[in-house]
């Protein structure tokens, strides 16, 4: 174990995680003139090797697999449903997808590339305003982010322009365009590239939504629809709709990724080093427990272990590593259900997400295998702020949206039959290949709140492979979040009527219905490790920077304090882009806590 | 509204050197050197030999016994059966897919967390078993076999496909368990190795001649639609490719790659 041990040279700042969050961090400090070292579990991933065409489009391997994916071999967690059932280790991929190695889930996620609503991230005071405190129902720990839109516009935009991302805006500076989705704040710019085209779905579902009186707009995506050049000098090709996002490497430089829009710049400047195949364990505090020294971390090419001192210490693992780092570390007191104390592992949420299916006649052929990760079209009449939750019920909202991303044959036979219909057996293969050809689907996918019985800890039995107690996840669809699930596909049913369906499947949430963790639902965790103004009931301030460890700072979903109705990783990228400035602008000058308790 | 998508006005270099890749069934084959009949007979040759070489119905399993195999045979055909639709499991050479992953890190159970101890729980909190892939097929089809004997007084592949569809309907449903294996359990496993050798790249031994995507109408590796993103609900008018079989460190012993 220790017959390699070399110190390596001290850098300024170490970076746990190479994906969308740990590469912004990376090319922020090294601008900012720091030496920066960052520490990868995985190995290193490029288009030239692991994207080249065509073995990147290669169903089984990919998206079946799982080649892109953790390795759960190594390393995994456990699940349970409610605090009185022991948790069981989740032993195969499916419901969520985390990434591993260079680029993170960054590298085959989708590509759907949000902001959020100007409200999500003031959700408890605007609830309580409009609503009343009582609105709020017992158990529900809904909260603010401590940042407002306005504040991170900015820094929305400058994500926007790094990823190259296709949209129509709505109002720029003030002025109305005249498109995009009209229930979108303000920006002070253009998205970099114009929409992706609609697909025949996403087309039939524009003009019907707009029949049935909703307003729909192009999804921004950071899938590119022309050739473009980002601020770092990265390229991006124009996609093709191969259909090949979610779960692959875009073979095209077409998908935005940490990839090919960040690594390529930072590659190159002589403060970045990438350490790959390092496994980081431990955070490593000073005597008195308020100063991060470094990292203890397993280099997996030898099997031996290492420790690495810096000044500055970023931990973007992703939301549930960020949680399991801060428990394995002993960094701020973990949550306690009972006594409701602590913040690690509180405010853990989901994305509540469910997809309905509409059948067109014989003479439409879907082409179910065209599209791109992020494209489509969307109505958030569900979901903007205007909507009175007071009638509807609910605290949160949904987008609805046919996003047809490339279904291939593999995953659309698994996934047919079922409630009620054969699932094998000659008419399922009859009523299978029907549905690749003409049908499509429309997803509800919306907010998830948190709630005091929902949560992430360790857990007392199962280990990784490095010894440590594996993270536990505390689990379930809960009432406020069903109900804003089902009033959301109601309206699902009105506009697949309008688009000439010849048979439609609503799929809702039942009230007593589990998480079921073998059903894949996506990879939208959020909270653990969350951001707010006090530090009794959030982790990191607003500027994500740890209350009890302030040269630390935690960068990813897991500061989210409830889930968005968007996906998560425009704002991912945003909240990083705000810390980086905020520590080059403020604690680079003087270290120590931003924020005083 | 209809948005604007800009076609470049030339493919990028990414597309036009991967067409090099692609094997298309009118590819030019001929060398100036050889007279044409000469040329025919080589092809045919080679043609012959390699489908004798794949010819599904000669395929010797490696991981499963004759016994077996026999019975994977029949069990997915009932689950894909050859009908109108096109070809089942047997003419698309599925148990061969199956066998050959088997041989993978996949079939070991390499890509799952299969670390002690081992608990009971609902089914929601997802598979709990001790086994890898191999395991489960190991420690179930004779069991099955057994059963069938038991109530048929024949093997599963030797019984009426009717008796068969009312075994995997007993599989489906939880009716049967084997030791601590159940039925479900199987049965999902077998279901989903099926379909994925129905649908799977031919690379892999499955989908024989691509005959599963051509039943879908699914294009295989072609992977570029820029100019059928809206075709107002045509179909798509090009037959599947396959992946050339110059792929081969990710060919039937795949998965290697990222493992360590
Ligand atoms: C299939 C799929 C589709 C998705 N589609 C979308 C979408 O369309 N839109 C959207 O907004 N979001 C989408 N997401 C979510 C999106 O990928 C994530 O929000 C985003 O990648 C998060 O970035 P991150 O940097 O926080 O984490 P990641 O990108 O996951 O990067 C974290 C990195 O840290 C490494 N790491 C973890 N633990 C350690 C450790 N102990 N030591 C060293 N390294 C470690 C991991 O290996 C990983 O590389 C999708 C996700 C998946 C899986
Ligand atoms: S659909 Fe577009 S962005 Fe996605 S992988 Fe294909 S070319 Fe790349």
């Amino acid at each position: 174990m220790t017959d390699h041990v070399t110190p390596p040279k001290k850098p300024d700042v170490l970076i746990i995680g190479a994906g969308w969050a740990g590469s912004i961090m990376a090319k922020e400090l090294t601008e900012a003139g720091l030496h920066v070292t960052m520490l990868e579990r995985g190995h290193d991933h490029s288009t030239a090797v692991e994207g080249a065409y065509p073995e990147s489009i290669d169903e089984l391997r990919g998206a079946i697999r799982k080649r892109l994916f953790q390795k759960l071999a190594r390393t995994s967690l456990t699940i349970r449903n409610h605090p009185t059932q022991t948790a069981l280790p989740y032993r195969q991929l499916a419901a969520f997808l985390p990434g591993e190695g260079v680029g993170g889930a960054g590298l085959h996620w989708s590509g759907c590339h949000f902001r959020t609503t100007e409200d999500e991230l003031r959700l408890r005071s605007v609830t309580q305003e409009r609503y009343g405190r009582n609105f709020i129902p017992d158990g529900m720990f809904l909260q603010d982010y401590g940042v407002s839109y306005q504040e991170l516009e900015p820094f929305f935009d400058k994500a926007e322009k790094v990823f190259g991302t296709a949209g129509e805006a709505s109002s720029v500076r003030g002025q109305a365009t005249g498109g995009g989705n009209i229930f979108a704040p303000d920006r002070s710019d253009h998205f970099p590239l114009p929409p992706l085209a609609d697909t025949f779905s996403a087309s039939l579902f524009r003009k019907a939504a707009t029949e049935v009186g909703f307003h729909p707009y192009s999804m921004p995506a950071a899938n590119a629809s022309q050739p473009y050049t980002n601020p770092y000098g990265c390229q991006m090709g124009p996609c093709n709709f191969c259909g090949y996002c979610s779960g692959y490497d875009c073979y095209l430089y077409s998908k935005a990724s940490p990839n090919v829009n960040i690594l390529p710049a930072l590659r190159q400047d002589k403060r970045f080093t990438l350490i790959t195949q390092a496994q980081v364990l431990e955070i490593l505090l000073d005597d008195d427990r308020k100063t991060a020294t470094g990292v203890r971390y397993i280099d997996l090419t030898t099997q031996s272990e290492q420790t690495m001192q810096a000044d500055l210490v970023i931990l973007s693992a992703f939301q549930l590593h960020n949680v399991h780092l801060m428990l394995t570390s002993g960094i701020g007191q973990p949550y306690d259900p009972v006594t409701q104390t602590g913040v690690i592992g509180r405010n853990f949420t989901y994305q509540t997400i469910t997809s309905s299916r509409v059948w067109l006649p014989k003479t439409h052929f879907t082409n179910q295998f065209v599209g791109a990760g992020g494209g489509g079209v969307a109505i958030d009449d569900i979901n903007h702020p205007g909507l009175d939750r007071g009638k509807a019920g609910f605290i949160g909202g949904s987008p609805i949206w046919v996003n047809q991303a490339g279904t291939k044959p593999i995953n659309a036979a698994l996934s047919s039959g079922g409630k009620g219909a054969p699932r094998w057996g000659h008419a399922y293969k009859t009523a299978m290949i029907d549905q690749y050809r003409h049908s499509l689907s429309i997803d509800a996918h919306g907010s998830n709140m948190a709630y005091r019985d929902v949560y992430l800890d360790l857990d007392p039995t199962w280990r990784n492979a490095y010894g440590q107690p594996m993270l536990r996840m505390t689990f379930t669809w809960k009432e406020n979040d069903i109900r804003m699930n089902q009033y959301a596909v109601q309206h699902i049913g009105q506009i697949a009527k309008a688009m000439g369906a010849t048979k439609i499947a609503l799929n809702s949430l039942q009230h007593g219905q589990n998480f079921d963790s073998r059903l894949y639902q996506t990879t939208h965790l959020n909270g653990g490790v969350i951001m707010g103004e006090n530090p009794k009931t959030s982790a990191v301030n607003r500027y994500l920077q740890s209350w009890d460890v302030s040269n630390l700072f935690v960068i990813g979903s897991s500061a989210f304090p409830q889930g968005l109705g968007y996906n998560p990783t425009g704002l991912v990228a945003a909240l990083a882009y705000w810390s980086a400035y905020h520590i080059r602008h403020t604690y680079l000058r003087n270290p120590g806590p931003m924020v005083t308790a | 509204m209809t948005s604007s998508p800009s076609h470049p006005t030339a493919p990028s270099r990414t597309a036009l050197s991967r067409r090099g890749f692609i094997r298309g069934t009118g590819a030019l084959s001929g060398s100036s050197l050889l007279s044409h009949a000469a040329q025919a007979r080589a092809d045919l040759k080679t043609q012959q030999a390699r489908k004798a070489e794949n010819d599904p119905a000669r395929y010797v399993p490696r991981f499963f016994t004759a016994e077996e195999y026999r019975f994977l045979c029949h069990a997915c055909e009932r689950i894909f059966p050859e009908d109108e639709n096109g070809p089942g499991a047997l003419a698309l050479a599925v148990p061969r897919f199956i066998d050959k992953q088997m041989q993978t890190p996949y079939g070991q159970g390499d890509l799952w967390y299969l670390h002690p101890p081992f608990g009971n729980g609902p089914p929601e909190l997802g598979y709990q078993l001790p086994y890898g892939p191999q395991e489960l097929y190991r420690r179930t089809i004779e069991p099955i076999n057994t059963h069938c004997l038991m109530t048929y007084n024949a093997l599963f592949a030797d019984l009426t496909t009717t008796q068969q569809d009312e075994v995997l309907h007993k599989l489906e449903d939880g009716v049967l368990q084997f030791n601590d294996i159940p039925g479900a359990v199987f049965f999902e496993q077998l279901r989903t190795n099926t379909l994925e050798g129905a649908f799977a790249d031919p690379l892999y031994g499955g989908n024989d001649a691509m005959g599963g995507w051509k039943m879908m109408g699914f294009p295989g590796a072609r992977a570029d639609f820029m100019d059928w993103v809206n075709q107002q609900g045509a179909p798509y008018p090009l037959g599947p490719v396959g992946m050339p079989p110059n792929v081969a460190p990710y060919g039937p012993d795949a998965l290697h790659d990222e493992e360590d």
